[in-house]
């Protein structure tokens, strides 16, 4: 070793200087992180049958303190120079950019995980048992299985499982280097294709989810990693900025440069769910716990949306009008396959797919206008609506998933719209929540969905596609086709045979339906909070 | 806070309604529902006092800013078209609930939510006519396809449910049209200088003319579809056919006078260019609509959609008056969307109580009833009558002056539409020899003369209708001043009477 040393020392040894990190910066996701190790900690030590609370305990708590930290970090940020406002810095040695728009994005991952987490902990529908199954290994319908459930056990592990996902959610929002993305996209996703495959009832299918979503999520991990690779070919870079500066100085439609887009651009719309690369969502969105649906359909979406207009925004900014077109078509896809096929779907849970797919083209909308905001006049830029408009649907996505865990029959949930006839008579108050989401999914007034459809609808019309917007606007009286037709069955149609069993949700639940309730209200009426926020947090720092 | 609190009161009295003991058959709650009905008739009439009639412009102005990024206002104001209508709203609304008092509900335990819906539609009405931001328009106006929706589509008769989303998609897609060039409106105002929505600065916008163009098509689509004029109004047979008639009397009265009020509003104010290159356009649509809801009332089997077709040829003569851009056209149709209120009120209500004793809404099921209920045949006859414009009848005056303006722009229309007042005599007269003279249909013996409730409902409407067919200078006085403004900045100057006698005294002379 010595002898090594003196070598190096002689022949000119690299200056490499120890990174300086501003910790301060970077803050909400070590809190976040090391609520995901402490989750781990205590499955270790605390004995099984006070384990579960203690893990609720600690992820809720630890999740709200990283939220906490969250909005003392947005308050710190300093405004940046620049013709456009923007706040933030890019911080640890070039790989994250925590900006105005990422930390804003962060505070609604926690949020949107906060709930999802109270309906992770809710237990009042199988005797005392949560939803996840009690012992994974067990082949379904297996003597195994029975006794497991006999035992009362419970994967109490799904709560560190879904925090480290957090952490991945979260560092995918900032990301300022491909390599940094990749690998927040794969903290993501892993987690995730575990929890999918682990519901207590209809095993089969949920496993059949997992192996599905792992495929093909492994698959589009493969074309991101692919594209991040022509564009260090082109670039010699994977930071967005100096891939920025090399495409910006380029002289005509490079193929690598484009190819690399292509690739990058599959990876991360896979995870948005935006056609043709949406196939999975339905089956996914079906066959998972439904709590951890409802946290991918809230978190993963915000945070894989945010990554993508990064991406786009700020790395191949340069290459707008190359990309553009295709992200229109890409939404108009997107916008018509989810509309029109939900209207086909007899199950509640996969309705929900198409809609969110649906609601993935509507946001793309906003995004494909790459509206900046110009100087001098204060107007919703595209960055600020995309998040107002995740805002209204993660709200709107949780609180349905929330009531579908509260319809049962003896063999779980009842997902089979049919069951859900005549669900205002049985329990108004739960019909009147289902009725506030699917306005809100509708875009009718006063609800927050409202507030995001026009924020989406504006941007993309300031950034000079008036016809898409034409189209997206007729896309949404079509979507609402079968919201309405949840709100038909509910209030107008009889209960088919016995009808469903509405479960009595414990104080969790209830918690979750009220705060999705109200918020979807809230922001629908008084939205000006939200919209100064999001605007007040500016653009993506270069 | 004179109209704030006229919004306020009826939508208060829905949530007590909904929540107060409901007594023995739901008597408090329909006794607490027509009393907040009351008192908003009241507080309208308070309103009328407060508005200073002979100064004209946009009074009872209310301002706060609402959400300051966007650019949007919660701001309140009516000019004479807003006063008459609210009026309308308000004198409806008791009138409707004091005739639904017994109405047989697909679910009587539910009675609360369907008069707590009916004040929600209300206060909803008042709110879209008094709006002076087009983005609190929007919202208003989106908004009351939610009470509409679950009046017609749970408290309807057969086939509700199916109507209440032909409704509702009808709508919404055009509440959605008009969202996109609202958005427009939004992305042009911030160019020039900072988002506004309210009205008096979008009217000072300076639109480019193709990009008008493509905002009024945006704005008329969704008023066309509310009014509802031919080719968009397939939704409203369906609807009346399936709602209760007090029902469809807030629908075809009062909210579809949106679509025609909002023609005035915001077509013609924001996009006057637009407005008078397309008004060759829809002066033909509204002569078709005339013509062709005519045609279709008197094929109709169903009493109901009989009224419902009736409507889209009056509607029609509203559009045909709007857009004919003559004062005395303008003026006529700002009064026949009062009148017509009327008018179909008393038909679709009386009908309505006949049919709910028959058990059915097919003319051929009735015959002679006349012998057997002459109060109900009477107030059928002068409902009926109103309708088809008989001198004397409130909805004459208005037809009148339509004609008269329209004469002065196009001669062939005027004289086209002017065919629909035979047709209007014949589904009319038809359907009252059909259902009340001749024999008996002895299957409609059951059908009784009206209560003394009912007749107490229907009486002030048929008392407003002979007053207003003698003196509509009561209304016209309002009126008036809205005229002028609005055909100035569209700039179009009334044409040259063809004869050489004074328009003006011509149009007096009628009045008296």
């Amino acid at each position: 070793m010595i002898a090594i040393d003196r070598v190096l020392a002689v022949v000119d040894r690299p200056d490499i200087p120890a990174p300086t990190i501003d910790y301060g910066l970077l803050m909400p996701l070590i809190v976040v992180f090391a609520v995901a190790m402490l989750g781990l900690i205590v499955e270790i030590v605390v004995p099984r049958d006070k384990r579960f609370v203690s893990q609720v305990v600690v992820a809720v708590g630890g999740l709200l303190a990283g939220l906490a930290s969250t909005i003392k970090l947005y308050l710190d940020l300093s405004e940046t120079e620049g013709s456009v406002l923007a706040r933030g810095q890019i911080g640890g040695v070039g790989s994250v950019a925590v900006d105005g728009p990422g930390v804003v994005t962060w505070g609604l991952i926690l949020v949107f995980s906060i709930l999802s987490m109270l309906l992770f902990a809710e237990r009042s529908y199988e005797g005392g048992l949560s939803a996840f199954t009690g012992r994974a290994s067990d082949a379904p319908g297996s003597k195994d299985e029975a006794e497991a459930t006999a035992a009362r056990l419970e994967h109490t592990e799904v709560f560190p499982l879904a925090v480290f996902a957090v952490v991945g959610m979260m560092l995918f929002a900032v990301s300022h280097d491909l390599i940094t993305m990749f690998v927040a996209l794969e903290v993501l996703s892993l987690p995730l294709y575990v929890l999918a495959g682990l519901a207590r009832r209809k095993r089969l299918i949920s496993q059949e989810a997992a192996l599905k979503y792992f495929l093909l999520g492994a698959f589009a991990s493969a074309f991101f990693l692919y594209g991040a690779a022509l564009a260090y070919g082109f670039s010699g870079s994977l930071n967005l900025t100096e891939i920025n500066a090399a495409i910006t100085a380029r002289d005509d439609a490079q193929p690598l440069i484009l190819g690399s887009i292509a690739m990058i651009a599959v990876g991360l719309l896979f995870k948005i769910g935006a056609a043709p690369f949406h196939s999975w969502t339905p089956d996914v969105y079906q066959g998972a716990p439904t709590p951890v649906t409802a946290f991918m359909a809230s978190a993963t979406k915000v945070a894989a949306f945010i990554a993508l207009m990064r991406v786009f925004f700020v790395g191949f900014g340069g290459a707008s009008w190359d990309w553009r077109p295709v992200v229109w078509a890409i939404a108009i896809a997107t916008m018509l396959i989810g509309s029109v096929v939900a209207i086909a779907q007899t199950d509640i849970k996969r309705m929900l797919a198409y809609s969110s797919v649906a609601h993935a083209g509507f946001a793309l909308v906003g995004f494909s206008g790459a509206y900046m905001g110009t100087e001098g006049t204060e107007s919703v830029t595209s960055i600020s609506a995309v998040l107002f408009y995740m805002l209204a649907y993660g709200l709107a996505t949780i609180g349905s998933f929330a009531v579908v865990m509260v319809v049962r029959d003896s063999s779980g949930e009842t997902t089979a719209l049919s069951k859900w006839a005549g669900l205002a008579k049985q329990s108004p108050w739960l019909a009147g929540a289902v009725t506030v989401y699917m306005l809100s999914f509708m875009g009718i007034p006063l609800t927050a969905g409202f507030i995001g459809k026009w924020a989406v609808f504006s941007a993309a019309w300031a950034g000079g596609t008036p016809a898409l917007v034409v189209f997206a606007v007729l896309m949404s009286a079509v979507a609402a086709v079968f919201y309405l037709r949840v709100i038909v069955l509910m209030y107008f149609a009889e209960p088919v045979g016995e009808g469903p069993t509405i479960a009595l949700p414990s104080v969790l639940t209830t918690v979750v339906i009220a705060l999705t309730v109200i918020g979807t209200i809230a922001f629908g009426v008084f939205p000006g909070v939200v919209i100064d926020l999001v605007q007040h947090a500016g653009a993506f720092v270069r | 806070m004179m109209l704030t609190s006229l919004i306020l009161v009826p939508l208060l009295g829905a949530i007590a309604v909904m929540f107060v003991p409901r007594g023995e058959d739901n008597r408090n709650v329909k006794t607490l529902a027509f009393g907040v009905s009351l008192l908003t008739l009241a507080m309208s009439l308070a309103m009328i006092a407060a508005f200073d009639i002979n100064s004209g412009g946009v009074q009872l102005v209310e301002k706060y800013e609402w959400i300051p990024f966007i650019g949007a206002w919660y701001a309140l104001g009516i000019n004479g078209t807003g006063l008459v209508l609210i009026l309308l709203t308000t004198i409806l609304t008791p009138i409707v609930m004091l005739a639904s008092w017994r109405d047989d509900l697909p679910d009587p335990s539910r009675t609360h939510a369907y008069f707590a819906w009916m004040l929600v539609l209300q206060a909803l009405a008042i709110g879209v006519f008094a709006a002076t931001d087009v983005f609190l328009f929007y919202v208003f106006f989106e908004a009351t396809l939610v009470p509409l929706y679950f009046l017609i589509g749970a408290h309807g008769g057969a086939g509700r449910s199916k109507a209440a989303v032909k409704f509702l998609i009808y709508n919404l897609v055009g509440g959605l049209i008009m969202l996109a060039s609202i958005i427009g409106l939004y992305v042009i105002s911030t160019q020039q200088g900072g988002p506004s929505f309210l009205h008096a600065d979008l009217a000072a916008l300076d639109i480019p003319k193709n990009t008008e163009k493509w905002l009024f098509v945006g704005f008329f689509i969704a008023f066309a579809i509310k009014a509802p004029m031919f080719p968009l109004h397939t939704w409203l047979p369906d609807a009346a056919e399936a709602a209760k008639p007090g029902t469809s009397v807030l629908m075809v009265s009062v909210i579809d006078k949106i679509g025609t009020f909002a023609m005035i509003r915001w077509c013609l104010e924001i996009f006057p260019n637009a407005s008078e290159w397309a008004s060759p356009v829809v002066m033909v649509l509204a002569v078709v609509s005339i013509i062709y809801g005519a045609l279709l009332a008197m094929g109709q089997s169903d009493i109901r959609r009989l009224i419902a077709f009736t409507s889209v040829s009056h509607f029609g003569f509203i559009v045909l008056g709007i857009f004919a851009f003559t004062s005395t056209s303008m003026a006529g149709s700002i009064l026949y969307m009062f009148n017509h209120g009327l008018s179909t009120a008393v038909l679709f209500l009386v009908t309505g109580m006949m049919i709910s004793r028959r058990g059915s809404g097919l003319i051929s099921d009735f015959g002679g009833v006349q012998k057997i209920a002459p109060v109900l045949s009477g107030i059928f006859l002068v409902g009926g009558l109103s309708s088809l414009s008989l001198p004397g009848t409130a909805p004459f005056v208005s037809e009148y002056l339509v004609f008269v303006g329209t004469y002065a722009r196009s001669i062939p229309l005027a004289a086209i539409a002017a065919s629909a007042m035979v047709l209007a005599a014949l589904y009319i007269l038809l359907t009252y020899q059909r259902t009340m003279n001749g024999p008996l249909n002895p299957e409609a013996e059951g059908v009784t003369d009206l209560t003394s409730r009912e007749t107490a409902a229907l009486t002030p409407a048929v008392i407003l209708i002979i007053a207003l067919g003698f003196m509509p200078q009561i209304l016209l006085n309002v009126i008036d001043p809205v005229v002028e403004p609005v055909l100035s900045h569209v700039g179009v100057e009334d044409p040259a009477p063809r004869a050489t006698i004074n328009l003006d005294a011509q149009t007096e002379g009628t009045h008296e």
